[in-house]
């Protein structure tokens, strides 16, 4: 993979989201987002805690990436689906261990932690939540 | 060696990647007849690690088993050690990244944290290493990691069985556990029967050599120094488990010792799943943990190429049939498999450079 690296910093700052799928909850209206937004999107409340959000969930709409941005080339063919937690929460990720034409509205899938990006061979290794269908 | 206060096993938990490889395809790959080699190796099948695992997602994964049957939050956890081989990074700790995850040591993060290597059995040194924190009084609850994505070079007889997988344990005070720790021994010597060289891709190995002198001699003499320790024969335990690094070695090592077949196949996993290394032995024990009924005995010896084994005395206690349940056995990962060819297996594995690795894409 060519030279380029992604921003340490702006993954380090994510990594409660990405490491144990803690978003945000308005404290205002309720509505809970991942990552934590500093404004809620629905009312605009700056009154914003963290929560950890559940590891269930089921897929909402998904779509089939065959050109990846840079650094995720390696993965294709992928999955990417927006995907409705158990608390109502709608969240946008990877699927694995999952090949595309297996993928369902509906499915039921659970948060793992994978690999999600590399820096060529001496940059940062970046891992994230992504979600697989549920075990058995 | 006995610690001054009794430790045991609070929770355990497994992860094998669902991707398998059959020995036929891997001989196949090199145009080699796998019916002259299958009795010498007795590993039909070997798990492989999707392209986006490694030893910190398995160890993460076996972790989050291992806390489900504990039944603690991960913030009581004041010690995270992983024993692998295969670290993601040359320099920086997986434990690092595994204490962040699962947010041992609370919200302060006030834990111990390191990666160990002893080849095959540096999630066993883990283990000892914890027993003396929680032994001396120093931490309550530590967790110990055996996982690696094994690395046999292409074409060698280690291809067969290098594979992935893992096993998390958390330790903790004796009365709090399902199964305890009654003592543990350690034999350590220098015999260099494999090794990897700094920046090779691939270990080297000196093939017979690896036997006799290496495995046998270093489990044989664990083995027989622990049970003169407790006092015990072969007869005393239920189950024993050895570090498994094909599936004809553990038989035979067991057999030499005393032990009927029948004691060492419940905790035989290599022959489905290939060599996790540092998962070895210690997913071959939870597969026994998985099943075991109060008051059963377990000898545990694990081998650590270079070399030496850790061997355990394990009783287990009541209150084990209530956290078996309580997350995924062994044998459902075992059993949850979907099989790659040697293609696959070469992108996943990322044997061969792709189209994305050069400059010119």
């Amino acid at each position: 993979m060519w030279a380029y690296w992604q921003s340490v910093p702006a993954h380090w700052r994510e990594l409660p989201a990405r490491y144990r799928l803690e978003g945000g909850r308005c404290k205002d209206c309720g509505h809970k987002t991942l990552p934590e937004e500093g404004v809620c999107p629905v009312c605009g409340s700056r009154n914003i805690e963290r929560v950890a959000l559940p590891r269930r969930g089921r897929v909402i709409n998904y779509s089939v990436i065959w050109n990846a941005p840079r650094g995720y080339e390696y993965y294709t063919p992928y999955v990417v689906a927006l995907i409705e937690l158990e608390d109502g929460t709608r969240v946008f990720s990877q699927l694995t261990d999952v090949h595309p034409e297996e993928v369902k509205e509906g499915m039921e899938v659970e948060m793992v932690i994978r690999k999600t990006r590399v820096s060529g061979e001496s940059g940062l290794i970046a891992y994230s939540y992504k979600f697989r269908p549920v075990l058995g | 060696m006995r610690a001054s206060r009794k430790v045991g096993i609070v929770g355990w938990g497994v992860y094998v990647p669902k991707w398998r490889i059959k020995s036929e395809e891997l001989a196949r790959g090199w145009g080699r007849d796998w019916n002259r080699y299958a009795a010498g190796i007795m590993v039909e099948e070997k798990s492989v690690p999707g392209i986006d695992e490694d030893t910190f997602t398995i160890a993460y994964e076996a972790s989050i088993n291992a806390l489900k049957r504990a039944r603690i939050d991960a913030s009581k956890l004041r010690a995270v050690y992983v024993g692998t081989e295969s670290k993601p990074y040359a320099v920086k700790t997986t434990a690092t990244m595994l204490i962040d995850a699962l947010g041992a040591g609370g919200e302060g993060r006030l834990t111990t944290g390191a990666d160990y290597e002893f080849a095959c059995k540096a999630g066993t040194e883990a283990i000892q290493s914890i027993l003396g924190l929680i032994g001396s009084g120093m931490i309550d609850y530590g967790l110990a990691v055996g996982a690696d994505t094994a690395q046999g070079a292409p074409g060698d007889a280690l291809e067969y069985t290098a594979s992935a997988g893992g096993a998390a344990y958390i330790l903790g005070p004796a009365d709090k556990s399902v199964a305890v720790i009654e003592a543990s021994l350690s034999h350590v010597t220098d015999t260099p029967d494999f090794w990897r060289r700094q920046h090779e891709r691939y270990p080297a190995h000196t093939r017979a050599f690896t036997g006799e002198p290496a495995y046998f001699k270093h489990i044989m003499t664990a083995a027989k120094e622990l049970m003169a320790l407790m006092g015990t024969t072969p007869e005393d335990y239920d189950y024993a488990i050895f570090h498994q690094p094909n599936g004809k070695f553990p038989l035979r090592v067991g057999t030499r010792l005393g032990f009927t077949p029948d004691k060492i196949k419940p905790g035989l996993i290599t022959p489905y799943i290939g060599n996790t290394y540092s998962g070895s032995a210690l997913v071959g024990l939870a597969a026994v943990l998985d099943q075991a009924k109060p008051g059963q005995k377990i000898l545990v010896v694990s081998f650590g190429s270079g070399a030496g084994s850790d061997a355990f005395h394990i009783e287990v206690k009541e209150g084990i049939g209530e956290v078996q349940e309580l997350a995924p056995k062994t044998m459902d990962y075992v059993s949850r498999k979907e099989y790659v060819d040697y293609t696959t297996y070469a992108r996943y594995r990322r044997m061969i450079r792709m189209l994305h690795d050069f400059s010119a894409y």
